[in-house]
């Protein structure tokens, strides 16, 4: 019996910033001081607070201890694992309590969330398949293969009221019977793990956390719609997910929960991972099969739907890996368990990648009609600078954004919808006043004009003229007749484009004209920028009451913009500023402003 | 894998393993003093003592952990045992074989060693 276990994140937010290093010194520190056969040290997935990482947990006692450094662990090891002493320094400050540990679930960060797609993710060492079972893993599947018939799974699959949860939301059960519906000799289930809206990292987490689940949920969907082979397309940028996932499969190859005859009911099922070079378009589900196909990875015209024709022209199922995430407990705990949560149109939770301007940067599961404001100023712990909240963006570059006047939203998909937003896979980026919601929108669209696959023309011509048009406006050059045509050729791009990607890459320039229009009106009227981002529209400053002449801002100025003489008032030479903002760090007297 | 039992079985092995990382108030904790005093009057064969017959009996709901100095180093080593919804009982002067046997009658058999106890000692 181990009497303590150590376990340190090894999520890729961690890893990047040297986990592998603090798992290397506990493993020789540990052994150095003989507690070999009394502690043990695992590796697991993503815990959620990545703002804190890396993160390092030590049971029994529960020590969250956050920020950790290779030197650190020398400390722990002494004085907690040898010694008994909690190492006060590096505990997370919400578990800091004056009696002993405050557990982590009643932490501002934890308390409002419940994990279920995440439920293992922190918890279980992802490469040893014992842990997974220990946590009544493949329970679901043994339950399916062994008691229920596909009709039955799918069935509580429907009842349970599961969203797909890639951004689409088409109800899961009903995309299960219409493969299941379809006669043919052989079928497919398609895990989508192509995850590519920048600042989204859900599906990765789960992968890298708890790969198992994916495993066994897939096998559930081969069963109840008749599929006896799975491809999981995964992009070749998540090495970590990849490498977990080959270690998991081949796990549940050895028990024999994959292969033939799995719990002796005579169902095969057998599943390949396929890596994705990185273009944005392959997570659109008909790209994504033609990609797995090897053909160049461009989207075909539906119908017909994959139900029907889907990969290599037989019928297949794909669903995200948040939705597969939540089948086994789906079936596990029943239905009516999962459909007691979140709305009425939406249930369960939903796993939301926090990002942006806000403190606790990680991973959260809420459940579906959490308002926007429980997310950021509880368990997100709110802005960080004391600045003012702006906007969230979700959905990525495919979604809209919520303005503040909209925070107390509860976000289900039909709410967001309703508002012209759009749930998406789970990106939620912060932005504060000091975020222009021109240039965000411009972030966005150019980055679908990078990832247009070039197959239509709405599409491939069409984001790029909004994106000349956005050009315009942010340097001063537009006018008010821009801001309709903008939002007319939006419009023409949604209607007109063949797949997800184009008929939705206007979505972040309608919805930040809709609800910031004041702000592009600012920039073509006024010829201003209101948050300072646009660099054309702005201009530095000297105020000359507060300007003490002390020549600091003049020697700093790379382009020699500044002029004037010691102890009287500086002046910048507009024509010659380059906007760099060196001179306002520069200034000790908050003389130099940007208007 | 062939029957759903052989899966439960096959759980039910690898949970017991993993108690150690049950933080609920449903486990029983073992708490050894290993201040310096503890250290010092024996307390690590002591801790061993514990995790070893934990193990050997197939305890799944109880977990070993290690404190500092609780105050009393006079009668280190000290172990504290706290079941769940029941009054912690604190064990002085402890060396292994008096651990096997808090093992056998107090975590296995449900009643506390009375005569280890830090009351009887100070009567």
């Amino acid at each position: 019996m181990y009497r303590s276990h150590v376990l340190v994140c090894g999520g890729t937010g961690c890893t990047s910033s040297n986990s592998p290093k603090i798992i290397e010194q506990f493993e020789t520190l540990i052994k150095e001081k003989g507690l070999e056969d009394e502690v043990k040290v695992i590796r697991t997935g993503c815990f959620g607070l990545c703002a804190l990482g890396p993160v390092v947990v030590v049971y029994p006692e529960g020590c969250f201890y956050s920020e950790v450094k290779p030197e650190d662990v020398a400390e722990i090891v002494e004085e907690h694992l040898l010694k008994g002493r909690i190492v006060q320094r590096l505990l997370y400050d919400e578990t800091k309590s004056s009696e002993q540990v405050k557990p982590l679930k009643e932490t501002d960060f934890y308390k409002k969330q419940n994990r279920v797609a995440l439920r293992n993710c922190g918890v279980i060492n992802p490469e040893d398949i014992n842990e997974y079972i220990a946590y009544d893993g493949y329970q679901a599947l043994a339950k399916c293969l062994t008691e229920l018939t596909p009709e039955q799974v799918i069935q509580i699959v429907k009842d349970s009221g599961l969203r797909g949860r890639g951004g689409g939301g088409f109800p899961t059960g009903l995309k299960w019977s219409f493969t299941a519906a379809n006669q043919a000799d052989q079928k497919y289930v398609v895990c989508n793990a192509d995850e590519g809206d920048p600042g989204a990292f859900m599906d990765r987490s789960v992968l890298e956390g708890d790969p198992h689940c994916i495993i066994e949920a897939m096998t559930i969907c081969g069963y109840a719609t008749g599929a006896t082979e799975g491809y999981i397309y995964v992009r070749a940028e998540y090495p970590i997910a990849v490498k977990r996932l080959e270690i998991a499969i081949a796990q549940a190859k050895e028990m024999g929960l994959l292969g033939k005859d799995i719990f002796g009911s005579g169902f095969d099922f057998d599943l390949h991972i396929k890596l994705g070079a990185g273009a944005f378009v392959c997570g659109e589900e008909t790209a994504l099969m033609t990609s797995i196909e090897g053909n160049r990875g461009e989207p075909r015209p539906r119908p017909p739907y994959p139900a029907v024709k889907g990969l290599f022209a037989k019928p297949t199922t794909e669903n995200n890996v948040e939705t597969f995430a939540n089948i086994p407990t789906i079936i596990r705990e029943g239905a009516a368990y999962f459909a007691s949560m979140g709305t009425e149109k939406s249930k369960g939770t939903k796993v939301f990648a926090l990002g942006g301007k806000i403190k606790n940067t990680g991973l959260v599961e809420v459940p579906m009609g959490t308002t926007l404001r429980e997310i950021i100023e509880e368990i997100g712990g709110g802005i960080p600078n004391g600045k003012k909240f702006k906007a969230a963006q979700t959905g990525g570059p495919s979604g809209g954004c919520i303005p503040v006047s909209l925070i107390d939203t509860p976000i289900d998909y039909d709410n967001l919808t309703a508002i012209g937003c759009m749930m998406g896979s789970g990106g939620l980026i912060v932005m504060d006043e000091d975020n222009c919601m021109v240039d965000i929108a411009k972030f966005f669209l150019n980055f679908t004009v990078d990832e247009s696959c070039g197959k239509c023309t709405p599409c491939r011509v069409g984001t790029r003229r909004l994106m000349e048009m956005l050009d315009k406006i942010t340097s001063g050059a537009g006018t008010l007749e821009d801001l309709d045509k903008l939002e007319e050729l939006c419009y023409y791009i949604k209607e007109n484009s063949l797949c997800g990607l184009g008929q939705t890459a206007p979505n972040p320039v309608l919805a930040t004209l809709k609800f910031f229009r004041d702000e592009y009106v600012a920039h073509v009227v006024d010829k201003k920028c209101p948050a300072g981002v646009c660099k054309d529209l702005l201009q530095y400053k000297i105020i000359a009451d507060k300007c003490r002449g002390c020549t600091a801002c003049a020697r700093k100025c790379p382009v020699g913009a500044i002029s004037g003489t010691v102890k009287n008032p500086h002046s910048i030479d507009t024509a010659k500023c380059i906007k760099c903002g060196a001179c306002m760090e520069t200034c000790k007297f908050g003389a130099i402003i940007k208007e | 894998m062939k029957t759903i039992e052989e899966l439960m079985a096959l759980r039910d092995a690898a949970k017991a393993k993993m108690t150690t990382r049950d933080d609920s108030s449903a486990v029983t904790r073992v708490v050894v003093g290993m201040a310096t005093c503890g250290i010092a009057a024996g307390a690590r064969p002591v801790m061993n003592r514990f995790t070893e017959e934990i193990e050997k009996r197939g305890l799944t709901n109880v977990t070993v952990a290690q404190t500092g100095c609780i105050g009393m180093c006079q009668y280190e080593p000290i172990v504290e045992v706290t079941e769940p919804g029941k009054e912690k009982v604190t064990y002085v002067l402890m060396n292994p074989e008096k651990a096997t046997k808090v093992v056998v009658d107090h975590l296995v058999n449900g009643n506390p060693v009375v005569e280890y106890t830090v009351g009887a000692i100070k009567k």
